[in-house]
């Protein structure tokens, strides 16, 4: 039924680079010891040595100490080691409120969730029609209590850009720590843990053809830090558990593999396809900034249709997008971050997000337009919204 | 297959029958709203001497499912009297679909209300309906009935997560036996309002959790 497979979801999930797969084999067949401390087996050693090479390329892509940098299963642990880990560290000391986004991701939110439930205040900080967090507003929310500002780098659904030397610089400013997911910016947008004053940052292997589950986080030297999962004394006593060798390898391949020329090439197709789909299918609305945007990230609504009907016809023609619709979500409610932009829910349920990877081409972009032309413009002869349908009421 | 829908669902999602809507129509309907994520519009003509419904088209706002059923309703209800349409429940739109996923329920309620909606607007127009009867705690468990608990795939009723319905002057409380933070406590709650809310009678919905 379907020819070639166009895959155009790339923040979800992305296809493993085989230069990162032999990266990892050794660890998998000949390496594949626990990395011991210096005075156990031979085995162990060279494991420990592949350990710290891998977390030395991470540390210096973004000038930060090895000692600064860990490894985690991805994302979702990372974020939760920061949050959770400030509070335990400094809940009884310094106060109990901390700010997040209201558009970040779940990891975040959810952690800022359980904390609430725990006896913690979190402020949930409102962001304009673009998903900017207005620093002004965020300097006013920060109080003495305030332990930890966690605001994403960029969006995972509309790929906005905050500015996150701003935010660190009132953080410092006003002496509360700084925690950015940097998940969907990391490697396509410059990271500089000398320049930017922030003290936690998440990163995450599986959205820039790494291996998946396989993450880090950086903190900062001196950053207070409880460890809330029990067991070994593993990345420098922050992550208990067996170290994995393989990821840690290939994440750092991973990031090297991604070059100026990729980020350029990536901008390009997610340029063409905006112009193109706000050109030429009416009643299109962009999603997130303009400019200010991830270079893989493009996300529109398209007025009056509903989102899981659309990646259905597109699923058949042979693209994989996704969707904010509440019928794709997994509890049945819209887009949290179509409705914090001041969305409502039609525009959530009719808001497809594409995300450009490495293996995607130029052509990919005209394909999907004109598949998307036809799939809109059929739902929209059978949906009773808009102008679309103006005999009746 | 990969997709989580039938290959009689897919194909009245890519070849809805009976789509449009009918000039000067006996009877419509809206069901839902973009809020809830889905909605119908239902247009019937009715034979006034044998009360057949002789044409019937539908309008979606939704998903699959909701596209789905709307265009198998409008199958199952042409030509059929007023009274044996009524008769269509979402179970009988469900099985001649070959089957509905669990979550996806409650779209194909959506449609099959449409359906209802448009007869009974049909049947208001032309006098067929006896005066508003005052809500009981009864009408507010059958309203229930029709909100489908997406774990399950059935009601909530049925599902036992009502654990108690308080009326008083106009005034509607309903517990859940579900936390607050479960992940479909937020969509159980907007589908309880839409089917209470907008009984003639009632002035003010409460939904109440477990914390």
């Amino acid at each position: 039924m379907v020819g070639k497979r166009i895959y155009l979801d790339n923040a979800a999930a992305t296809r493993l680079d085989e230069r990162v797969l032999e990266e990892m084999r050794p660890y998998f067949f000949d390496t594949y010891a626990v990395a011991t401390s210096e005075f156990a087996y031979t085995q162990g050693i060279e494991a420990r040595e592949a350990l710290d090479a891998a977390r030395a390329r991470m540390a210096s892509f973004i000038n930060a100490q090895p000692e600064e940098f860990i490894f985690t299963s991805g994302d979702t642990e990372s974020s939760n080691i920061a949050m959770k880990g400030v509070a335990l560290a400094l809940g009884d000391k310094k106060g109990r409120h901390i700010i997040v986004s209201r558009i970040e991701d779940f990891s975040v939110l959810n952690s800022a969730k359980a904390l609430e439930k725990q006896g913690f205040k979190v402020t949930y900080l409102e962001v304009d029609g673009e998903g900017l967090v207005d620093l002004d507003k965020l300097k006013a929310a920060i109080t003495d209590e305030t332990l930890l500002v966690s605001i994403q780098h960029s969006n995972q659904e509309i790929g906005t850009v905050q500015d996150i030397t701003g935010i660190g610089k009132i953080c410092r400013e006003k002496r509360t720590l700084f925690h950015t997911d940097a998940t969907h910016s990391f490697t396509r947008i410059p990271l500089d843990v000398k320049t930017i004053p922030v003290d936690l940052i998440t990163v995450s292997a599986h959205t820039i053809h790494g291996p998946r589950e396989v993450g880090g986080l950086f903190i900062r030297q001196g950053t207070p830090l409880g460890k809330w999962m029990d067991g070994g004394f593993q990345e420098f006593d922050h992550r208990a558990g067996l170290e994995n060798i393989a990821g840690a390898a290939g994440f750092a391949r991973a990031v090297e593999l991604v070059t100026r020329e990729e980020n350029e090439h990536l901008k390009k197709m997610r340029d063409r396809l905006l112009n193109r789909l706000l050109a030429e299918v009416p009643d299109t609305v962009l999603n997130g900034a303009r400019w200010k945007r991830t270079p893989q990230n493009a996300n529109v609504s398209f007025h009056y249709v509903e989102g899981e009907s659309i990646t259905l016809h597109l699923d058949m023609r042979g693209f994989a997008v996704s969707t904010g619709s509440a019928c794709f979500s997994r509890s049945l409610e819209g887009s949290h971050v179509i409705m914090g932009i001041g969305g409502d829910h039609e525009r959530a349920h009719g808001s497809i997000r594409f995300t450009f990877g490495r293996y995607n081409r130029d052509e990919d972009v005209d394909d999907i337009v004109g598949a998307l032309v036809e799939v809109v413009g059929e739902l929209r002869k059978i949906s009773p919204l808009g102008k679309y349908k103006d005999k009746e009421d | 297959m990969p997709l989580p829908y039938t290959e009689k669902v897919l194909e009245h999602f890519r070849n809805p029958r009976n789509v449009g809507c009918i000039e000067n129509p006996d009877g419509k309907s809206t069901e839902g709203s973009p809020a809830c994520g889905d909605m119908v519009s239902v247009y019937i003509k009715v034979d006034p001497e044998t009360k057949v419904i002789s044409d019937i088209k539908f309008e979606s706002y939704g998903c699959a499912s909701n596209i789905a059923t709307g265009s198998i309703i409008t199958e199952l209800a042409k030509g059929k009297t007023l009274e044996d349409a009524k008769r269509i429940d979402w179970r009988t739109a469900s099985e001649a679909l070959g089957g509905l996923p669990k979550i996806k329920v409650h779209c194909s309620v959506l449609a099959v209300e449409g359906l209802r909606a448009a007869i009974q607007n049909y049947e208001e127009k032309h006098g067929l309906i006896k005066e508003r009867k005052p809500t009981t705690i009864d009408t507010i468990h059958s309203r229930l009935h029709k909100v489908m608990n997406p774990m399950a795939g059935l009601d909530v009723e049925r599902t036992h997560i009502v654990k108690d319905v308080i009326l008083k002057d106009g005034e509607v409380t309903i517990a859940i036996d579900l936390p607050s933070n479960h992940q479909f406590a937020s969509a159980i709650k907007e589908e309880i309002r839409e089917k209470i809310e907008f009984l003639w009678d009632i002035k003010k919905v409460n939904i109440e959790f477990t914390d």
